[in-house]
């Protein structure tokens, strides 16, 4: 992470990624090339099915087999690690174990007494305190979603992985959290992944908002946000670039753009 | 730090989900008719005491038995014998299920044998079981032992190859240890399943009691129930099929009453 190295801190090198469905092959990702620096924070946006969970599976070291190399501070990504924390799209909380409970399950800390305080904190991060000993089929669903974030949380992971972390939320919940993220991204330094189907959250979020287009999933564009932080949502920079987004989205005529936005 | 979401506005979570599991009036009332049905039956002089002896004569008969210390006597044998045989099956199951379940090689090495035997009714061990552990109460054991652990086996080999692969991919993610993945992730999941062997598998434990008490002896309901037919105490037998009804509900329901504890995170279909 050094200045002396010149190398990105995650670098994504033409990367292809096949599955094969009913002895058909069904490409998902076609020369995936994206470097990020660390610190970075990277919104992807594009339709469903465009392999955005993919691209984020492979970093987080979960799909092993694909072609291209996808390197981690220089080293080549070999499997999943403590430097990576991901949420999932679905919320994937065990259903026997209480909020406290999933939130320390990947937890390194073994002192007891501290690790009920780190899990504390971070209840009262994803604002579910009251709800310690709640199991997750009584959590509403970006209840649970909160919970995830604090499980990917806990450990300070140099890299977080966030797949659609607020698509269950309401507005204002959301606009909290991804405020709580920016504050985290600030003060802990995560280099950030976000994978969003709300452009407005990436371009609020992000340092350059990645497009990717449909089947095989390709790299459109990326496009920077040069705005300073608090971004305001309103303004006519942030509409510009909106504008720009959906533009490679529909590639159409600015006159139905406008209509879109 | 906190965000102060939905605090002070948390509700108390009840950690327990409420109890639906009791007695309801609905479960009575069908026995209760087919009794009093059974009884004008023979009021009316429509089936022979030999044949079908009324409800009431059964109460008389249960009333001797307990008086004269019979039923105890008989139904303590059985209940030690089912325990006996049960506990091993559990113990056998639950580790080789387990070690089944979590190593692939294990499995590889024992699933043709545990295939092969599994069909084989236990009864048809007796003459087996006779020549081994003679005709006391290893034999009897064993009988038992053999139908309740296949049950419990199967059940728990199966519970845990059901574990969720979503559920894989976070422990890898969390890079949890292999024995806090098996605690805290795989078992809990094959929890329901388990619980489903254990309660077939005692299930299955009370019919070989039975069997199990044909090959010698004289006591245990299976005896009881094998004398009085000879004795053509038509009455004396219902008695014994009622005790080991009644007892195989009796321990069903305490091992549901663990399950609905032990499961307290998961809700279940009652039905419409
Ligand atoms: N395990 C799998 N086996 C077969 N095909 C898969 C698998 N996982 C993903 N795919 C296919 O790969 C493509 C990309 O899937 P992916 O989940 O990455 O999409 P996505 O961009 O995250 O979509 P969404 O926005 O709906 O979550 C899809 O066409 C999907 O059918
Ligand atoms: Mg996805």
């Amino acid at each position: 992470m050094s200045l002396l190295n010149h190398h990105p801190y995650l670098e994504i090198n033409d990367v292809n990624k096949q599955f094969i469905v009913d002895d058909q092959i069904v490409p998902a990702l076609s020369a995936i090339q994206l470097a990020i620096q660390a610190g970075e924070f990277v919104s992807i946006v594009g339709s469903s099915g465009c392999g955005k969970s993919t691209l984020l599976r492979i970093v987080a070291g979960l799909e092993c087999d694909y072609q291209g190399t996808v390197t981690l501070d220089g080293k080549r990504i070999v499997g999943p690690g403590l430097d990576r924390g991901i949420v999932f799209q679905e919320h994937r909380l065990l259903p026997w174990m209480t909020v406290t409970e999933n939130i320390t399950l990947g937890l390194t800390e073994s002192d007891p007494e501290r690790k009920k305080q780190i899990a504390q904190t971070y209840i009262e991060l994803v604002g579910l305190a009251g709800f310690e000993s709640a199991f997750p089929n009584q959590l509403s669903g970006g209840m649970s979603q909160r919970v995830a974030i604090a499980r990917a949380l806990v450990n300070k992971p140099q890299l977080l992985l966030l797949d659609e972390p607020f698509g269950a939320l309401d507005a204002l919940t959301k606009i909290q959290l991804q405020q709580e993220i920016l504050r985290i991204w600030q003060s802990e330094k995560t280099t950030m992944m976000l994978v969003t189907h709300d452009i407005d959250e990436a371009i609020y979020l992000g340092d350059r908002v990645v497009v990717m287009s449909k089947r095989p999933g390709m790299i459109k564009s990326i496009i920077p946000v040069n705005l300073p932080r608090p971004r305001n949502r309103t303004s006519y920079q942030f509409f510009e670039i909106k504008k720009a987004i959906y533009r490679e989205f529909f590639h159409e005529d600015e006159a139905s753009l406008e209509y879109v936005i | 730090m906190s965000l102060h979401l939905g605090k002070g506005t948390a509700p108390k979570v009840r950690r327990y989900p409420k109890n639906n599991q009791t007695f309801t009036w609905q479960q009575f009332i069908l026995p209760i008719v087919l009794l009093i049905i059974w009884q004008m039956f023979f009021e009316l002089g429509l089936i022979r005491s030999i044949v079908l002896p009324p409800p009431s004569t059964v109460m008389k008969t249960i009333g001797e038995l307990l008086q004269n210390g019979q039923l105890f006597k008989h139904l303590g044998f059985s209940l030690i014998r089912v325990l006996e045989g049960f506990s091993l099956a559990v113990l056998f199951g639950l580790t080789l299920g387990i070690a089944m379940g979590l190593f692939r090689n294990v499995y590889l090495w024992l699933d043709m044998l545990i295939q092969v035997l599994r069909p084989i009714p236990p009864i048809a061990w007796i003459p087996l079981a006779i020549l081994w552990f003679g005709i006391d109460e290893m034999s009897k054991i064993f009988i038992i032992f053999l139908g309740a652990f296949f049950p419990i086996l199967i059940n728990v080999i199966e519970g845990i190859s059901q574990t969720d692969h979503k559920f894989v991919e976070v422990a890898k993610v969390l890079e949890i240890s292999r024995l806090k993945f098996t605690s805290k992730i795989v078992l809990p999941g094959a929890l329901p399943s388990i619980m489903t062997g254990l309660r077939v598998g005692l299930g299955f434990s009370w019919m070989c009691v039975v069997a199990a008490e044909l090959i010698a002896g004289t006591e245990g309901i299976g005896y009881m129930i094998m004398d009085a037919r000879q004795l053509a105490q038509t009455d004396v037998v219902l008695v014994g099929m009622l005790t080991i009804g009644i007892t195989g509900k009796c321990f069903d329901y305490m091992l549901k009453a663990l399950e609905r504890k032990l499961l307290r995170w998961k809700t279940t279909y009652q039905g419409a």
